[in-house]
């Protein structure tokens, strides 16, 4: 669309900036500041410079919370998008089921996060729960509380079933704008399910794929009540988070300084992320 | 293999359903039974927890406050952003592209980062444990995701529409309200279920702004889980109650989710 220049439209998005930099950038400046100073109570502060940061950089502890949050990114990614892609290619395209199967999909994303916690919490409970009394059942020895590897199996289990249903409705969007004039010329041409698959579904999924990529990718980057609320982090530190070691340092151990450096880093580690999805995207819209 | 496709979105409904399943069972049964040990399904029906969370004021509470707060940042973030993305669509000024990425950072922005200063900035506002901090806190990802939305929906309504309206003697104002809302309404309605959905499933700042009189519901189950034993039955019947209003709207907006999920920009 061809976009008129008119630097009046400022008053417009005025409203939009200043309720957000309330929320954004006061927040960020306090951090900042935290970040680079020490106290001994009573607001007095003590100008630290880059004490922190060197300080967290080289922690053991923010190296586990780090490699444990990548590890449960990439499970995550690898598991949710190719079982949603796989769903939403064979879910009904139209129709009254099409309708049953998108309200149902959609509903544990608008199950309060701390919920979806409990909700597993009692789902997973070796001795009542459905999924850890049938697993133990089954032969197979499963306590989310005690084993670290029922825990981490626990937590990307109630990822899978948290956020699958987003890449669904992405991927059905897509398919949903192909013509059905394309399908017709593959089947005169006698193309293959796969040929269908790799030359037509993909390539119009491919802007939707990004988002939920993306989408996908940060979400689980700061995923925290889900995890916090099923495992506390434990057994031990076992699936302690990035965000989990965060509130941790923040608000159980007002350890203003440690927690302020940590932000930041994590906070630059998603603005980098945003750039590549902003780019790709508005890439995308271009072509 | 044509035949049997309906197997995976049935086998993965059904993997979706059991959980919420196991919620509903556990809420009917009474403490005695759920401590019991392990049955599909409850032996003495009870609805007594739910009896309890609709008497007992900090439960009903819990509900009431949180859908105070959800609702006001509905509306803050949908009015709001409703200007900026028309801004944003139809105009070119100076800083817009940097504008917009900073918007979206925001969005992107992990909540425990400012958990913290978050409690500071509105207990100096003297807004702490107020509907109105945590809805203000909550526009920090909605206005964004408002903004990013509703931008994909105007973007799909052709210029030629506000200029014929402008030439017919129309006041911005007016065209604004009169002749443009009405044609992005179901833009407008599924930025408003994004909203809701956003503020309602939240809840580390909800909770971190909040003592007594703004607490939402869950963080009343969480301090029920921790404190009063184990009151897993009243939790359960807890947890269904929260997930009836998300099903409600989801009904309403369910053929829209799908273009809404990608951000009107298919």
């Amino acid at each position: 669309m061809v976009k008129v220049q008119n630097n009046k439209a400022w008053f417009m998005v005025l409203p939009v900036l200043f309720i957000v930099a309330l929320n954004a950038i006061v927040p960020l400046m306090t951090v900042v500041n935290y970040s680079v100073q020490d106290t001994f109570g009573n607001n007095v502060f003590f100008f630290e410079g880059t004490r922190w940061f060197s300080e967290v950089l080289a922690s053991e502890r923010f190296h586990g919370a780090l490699l444990r949050q990548f590890f449960l990114t990439a499970t995550i990614l690898a598991i949710e998008i190719p079982l949603g892609v796989a769903i939403a290619l064979t879910m009904p395209r139209t129709g009254f089921w099409a309708s049953v199967c998108l309200v149902l999909m959609a509903l544990p994303l608008l199950i309060p996060w701390n919920v979806v916690g409990a909700m597993w919490n009692i789902y997973a409970l070796p001795d009542i729960g459905l999924l850890g009394y049938g697993l133990n059942w089954l032969g197979i020895p499963y306590d989310f509380t005690q084993q670290p590897v029922s825990a981490w199996f626990t937590v990307i289990l109630m990822d899978v079933w948290h956020w699958t249903s987003l890449v669904v409705l992405l991927a059905y969007a897509g398919l949903q704008s192909i013509d059905e004039n394309y399908y017709r010329a593959a089947q005169i041409d006698g193309a293959s399910r796969w040929a269908v698959f790799r030359f037509i579904q993909l390539p119009k999924m491919k802007h939707v794929l990004t988002i939920a990529i993306l989408l996908r990718f940060m979400d689980s980057f700061m995923i925290y009540t889900e995890p916090f609320v099923l495992t506390g982090g434990g057994p031990g530190n076992s699936t302690t988070v990035l965000s989990i070691d965060l509130v941790k340092a923040a608000l159980g151990e007002f350890n203003l300084g440690v927690a302020s450096a940590m932000s930041i880093i994590y906070f630059l580690m998603t603005l980098l992320v945003c750039w590549l999805f902003y780019t790709i995207t508005m890439q995308g819209e271009r072509e | 293999m044509t035949r049997l496709r309906w197997l995976v979105p049935t086998l993965y409904i059904i993997f979706l359903m059991l959980p919420i399943y196991w919620l509903l069972n556990m809420s009917f049964k009474t403490t005695n039974e759920i401590l019991g040990g392990f049955s599909w399904f409850p032996a003495e029906f009870t609805i007594e927890s739910y009896v309890k969370i609709f008497t007992d004021p900090t439960w009903y509470s819990g509900y009431i406050n949180s859908i105070i707060y959800v609702g006001l940042n509905t509306v803050i973030s949908v009015s709001f952003a409703l200007p900026a993305a028309y801004a944003f669509s139809r105009y070119r000024f100076v800083g817009d592209k940097h504008l917009f990425f900073w918007l979206l950072t925001n969005r992107m922005a992990p909540p425990a980062v400012f958990a913290l200063p978050f409690l500071q900035l509105y207990s100096a506002l003297e807004l702490f444990d107020t509907h109105f901090a945590v809805a203000l806190a909550h526009c920090l990802f909605n206005i964004p995701l408002a903004v990013w939305i509703l931008e994909g929906f105007i973007s799909g309504v052709p210029r030629e529409i506000d200029e014929t309206a402008y030439l017919d003697g129309y006041s911005f104002p007016r065209f604004f309200t009169k002749i443009f809302m009405p044609l992005i309404g179901s833009g407008i309605g599924v930025t408003a279920f994004f909203c809701f959905m956003f503020s309602w499933v939240e809840l580390l700042l909800a909770k971190t702004l909040t003592s007594v009189e703004a607490k939402p519901i869950a963080a009343v189950m969480t301090r029920t889980a921790s404190t009063s034993g184990y009151e897993l039955g009243l939790l359960a019947a807890a947890g269904v109650l929260t997930i009836i209003p998300g099903a409600i709207v989801i009904y309403f907006v369910r053929n829209y989710i799908a273009k809404g999920f990608a951000m009107g920009r298919v």
